[in-house]
């Protein structure tokens, strides 16, 4: 799906960029090292983009068919930018049968935006998940590290103006 | 030596529900009362209560506070720890009896019944100090086996016990073993499936977060018993607790000599290491698995030849999941005949579900199999809330199938909830009342296969969208009769050619609310009517003038100004512009809007 802030260039910097290459040095020679390397760059860049898939490729010595493989196959590798404050909302069965279909609902009313985008000021990405695993809680949503539960939609607005 | 312990949830549920600033101030408080000599506070894992998160135990007397808030911290400290007087008000009611008297945990109606197993230690000891865990048994069985068991003891210790997958399928473990063993290589593995991908299930994540040990224990024991020196556990990454619990576990596991080079120097080397999922449903596929921690897409491979014989980088593997792992020390300790004597002819043991829907005690409980879906849903889960009606209850997940009222007394095990179109998957159980409608949560489980199928194999990747379509045109209202034939043709078709388990049981979903709630289907398509007032595109919304008093609330929270009428006169809705969205009916305080 497209993000609107597609458009943003790559910039990564000196250090991402060391501490990438440090990370590939480390973890090289263990086996199946692919997926915890990349797992590692997109905790460095906060995403993949080709750039950066593209040095992985280079690194390793993995053609860059198999490494955009890999990242396009998992759900966690995001190859767009995410927004400051990630929203993911949990459609898991428990979460679903309580109603996180409007929650949903209602952030995409409220954002102008839908699954895996983000807006325009780089700041809300919205994505759905799969069990946060705090059914006790349902519906649930996190934004960043931050979790909310029992969650009815006129709850929505109050939550989102804590981060504006 | 401490007077007192105070027990702190730290799983998940209770975390999300601010268990880690209650531990903060609590620590506080105890220490400006000057108690910290006498009272100690222990992070544990689930208790299983989560819906009454953030919980805590006062121990010697075992005091179950629920739903705790920073503010009662303060008296719960100067009332309970410091003088000794229960602050009755935030006990969890059902240890409450109606005489004011304070009956023990074990005797309310939702642990009466429980058996805990796997989740013996979730809850009591704090999981970051190995020590706890050696305290109550732990590393012992690792031990016996080492020292004075041969590897095809333990298979067939394993194989009286009937020990069967927790996973889902319900493959005997011990055979499972057995097959890996036979196969000589120079190199062997033994891999963890907690890649706990079913939406609504979260055992694995509970048992990892309060009992780590018990899993590196029972995967040094399936090294020994199989020949292999190296495990791999694959991990949700959606699960942070959890991962860093078990680089934690690891961690002092190596330090203590209980993994890694001459376990209780027998000679017997095994180490472990851990991967992370990375978001992929598949992956709790086995071959899937193993090929995701060889760091490839996650794409399951055709079967034989068998992981036994052929699994990870090439060679002969195990997978098992993090619940049956945690069953194997305790049948190791206590003897298969102990196991055995648990559940029903062809289940043993107990089985740990995740309840969670409409049902009052949502949470984790583990109970016998055969025990029956009533027990489970009325008394241990304390039933459906708002008096609502029992509809079904889904397990198995996007596996799994829909049970209806009339099996109610049907006592779960595995054989059972295959014979009547449902699995036990990892032991989700989502409980739905009247109010949910079935050709919904089919669909809704379509999307999710439709999401997570992998591609590899033409059924599932194009069948499975297809029924997606024609549910989708259901649900809207634009289906026809021959749909509905159409629908069931292409599930038997998917599930008989798809290449895994994923595509293989895709339809069940679909297959068991047709067979349970057919009516309900046809409502959709002959009378263009949703019986449970879900679908949108069926719904019409209307005002009863007779009981509407013209206070305009609706017309004023209306989102598409859609409500006309003036002040003190029955409102209307304009059905062209009503966008269903159903805060009128929310908002109405005269219960005069209603949908149909």
């Amino acid at each position: 799906m497209a993000c609107k802030k597609s458009t943003v260039p790559f910039s990564g910097t000196k250090e991402q960029e060391a501490a990438l290459k440090a990370a590939i040095a480390e973890l090289k020679d263990t086996p199946g090292a692919l997926m915890p390397i990349m797992q590692k760059a997109q905790e460095i860049y906060g995403y993949l983009p080709i750039e950066v898939q593209t040095m992985i490729s280079d690194e390793m010595g993995i053609p860059l068919e198999k490494v955009y493989g890999v990242s396009t196959f998992y759900a966690q590798f995001a190859l767009q930018p995410k927004g400051k404050y990630k929203i993911s909302v949990c459609l898991g069965t428990a979460c679903y049968v309580k109603g996180s279909g409007n929650i949903f609902s209602k952030l995409e009313e409220l954002l102008g935006i839908t699954n895996g985008e983000c807006t325009p000021d780089g700041k809300f990405s919205l994505d759905s998940c799969r069990c946060v695993g705090a059914c006790g809680l349902a519906p649930v949503m996190m934004i960043n590290d931050e979790v909310y539960g029992r969650l009815v939609p006129d709850d929505i607005p109050g939550i989102l103006a804590k981060y504006n | 030596m401490y007077r007192s312990h105070v027990l702190v949830c730290g799983g998940t549920g209770c975390t999300s529900s601010g268990s880690q600033q209650i531990m903060e101030t609590l620590k506080k408080e105890i220490e400006k009362n000057g108690l910290s000599d006498e009272v100690a506070v222990v992070q544990t894992g689930c208790h299983g209560l989560c819906a009454l998160g953030p919980i805590m135990i006062v121990y010697p007397d075992a005091t179950f506070y629920s739903m705790v808030k920073v503010e009662d911290i303060p008296e719960i400290v100067s009332e309970h720890l410091l003088k000794g007087r229960v602050v009755t008000r935030l006990l969890y009611k059902e240890t409450v009896s109606p005489a004011g008297k304070i009956k023990a945990l074990s005797d309310t109606d939702f642990y009466k019944k429980q058996h805990r197993i796997a989740l013996r230690n979730c809850g009591i000891i704090n999981p970051e100090v190995i020590d706890e865990y050696i305290g109550t048994g732990g590393y012992e069985a690792l031990g016996k086996v080492l020292t004075e068991m041969t590897p095809d003891e333990v298979i067939q210790l394993l194989l009286d016990s009937g020990l069967r997958g927790r996973g889902g399928a319900g493959f005997p473990t011990g055979l499972k073993w057995k097959l890996a063993k036979q196969n000589e290589a120079d190199q062997k593995y033994v891999c963890c499936n907690a890649d706990e991908g079913d939406p609504g299930a979260f055992m694995d994540r509970s048992i990892l977060e309060g009992d780590p040990h018990a899993v590196l224990e029972a995967m040094a024991i399936a090294g020994y018993a199989i020949g292999a020196s190296q495990g791999y556990i694959y991990v949700r990454a959606e699960y942070p607790i959890a991962v860093e619990r078990l680089r934690i576990a690891i961690g002092q596991a190596r330090e203590y000599g209980l993994l890694g080079k001459n376990i209780f120097d027998t000679g017997f080397d095994f180490d472990i290491d851990l991967r992370l999922g990375a978001g992929a449903f598949v992956c709790g596929e086995e071959t899937a698995l193993m090929t995701s921690i060889e760091g490839k897409r996650g794409e399951p491979r055709p079967r034989p030849p068998f992981p036994a014989q052929k699994g990870l980088f090439g060679k002969p593997s195990i997978l098992n999941n993090v619940e049956t792992y945690a069953n194997i020390p305790q049948i190791i300790l206590n003897g298969p005949e102990w196991f055995a004597s648990m559940g029903t002819e062809k289940s043993k043991g107990t089985k740990v579900f995740a309840l969670g829907g409409k049902i009052h005690n949502t949470g984790l409980v583990e109970i016998p199999m055969g025990t029956t879906l009533r027990e489970v849903i009325e008394e241990i889960g304390g039933g459906i809330p708002n008096g609502k009606k029992f509809k079904a209850a889904q397990t198995g997940g996007p596996s799994g199938g829909c049970i209806p009222a009339e099996h109610f007394d049907i006592p779960i095990d595995y054989d059972n909830l295959i014979s009547i179109g449902s699995m036990m998957g990892s032991g989700g159980l989502i409980v739905m009342d009247e109010d949910d409608c079935m050709v919904d949560i089919a669909k809704f489980f379509l999307e999710f296969t439709v999401e997570e199928s992998c591609g590899k194999c033409t059924p599932c990747r194009i069948g499975t969208k297809r029924m997606l379509e024609i549910l989708d045109k259901i649900t809207k209202g634009t289906a026809v009769m021959e749909d509905l034939d159409k629908l069931e043709e292409l599930c038997y078709y998917i599930k008989e050619n798809s290449l895994c388990g994923l595509g293989q049981t895709a339809p069940n979903p679909v297959l068991s609310t047709l067979r349970y709630f057919r009516s309900e289907y046809e409502a959709h398509i002959k009378e263009k009517r949703c019986p449970a007032g879900v679908c949108k595109a069926l719904l019409s919304y209307h005002i009863d003038r007779d009981k509407c008093k013209g206070c305009t609330l609706c017309a004023r929270n209306c989102p598409a100004d859609a409500i006309i009428g003036t002040v003190k006169n029955p409102h209307i809705i304009d059905q062209d512009k009503c966008i269903k969205c159903g805060t009128c009916i929310e908002k109405c305080k005269f219960g005069a809007i209603y949908k149909r």
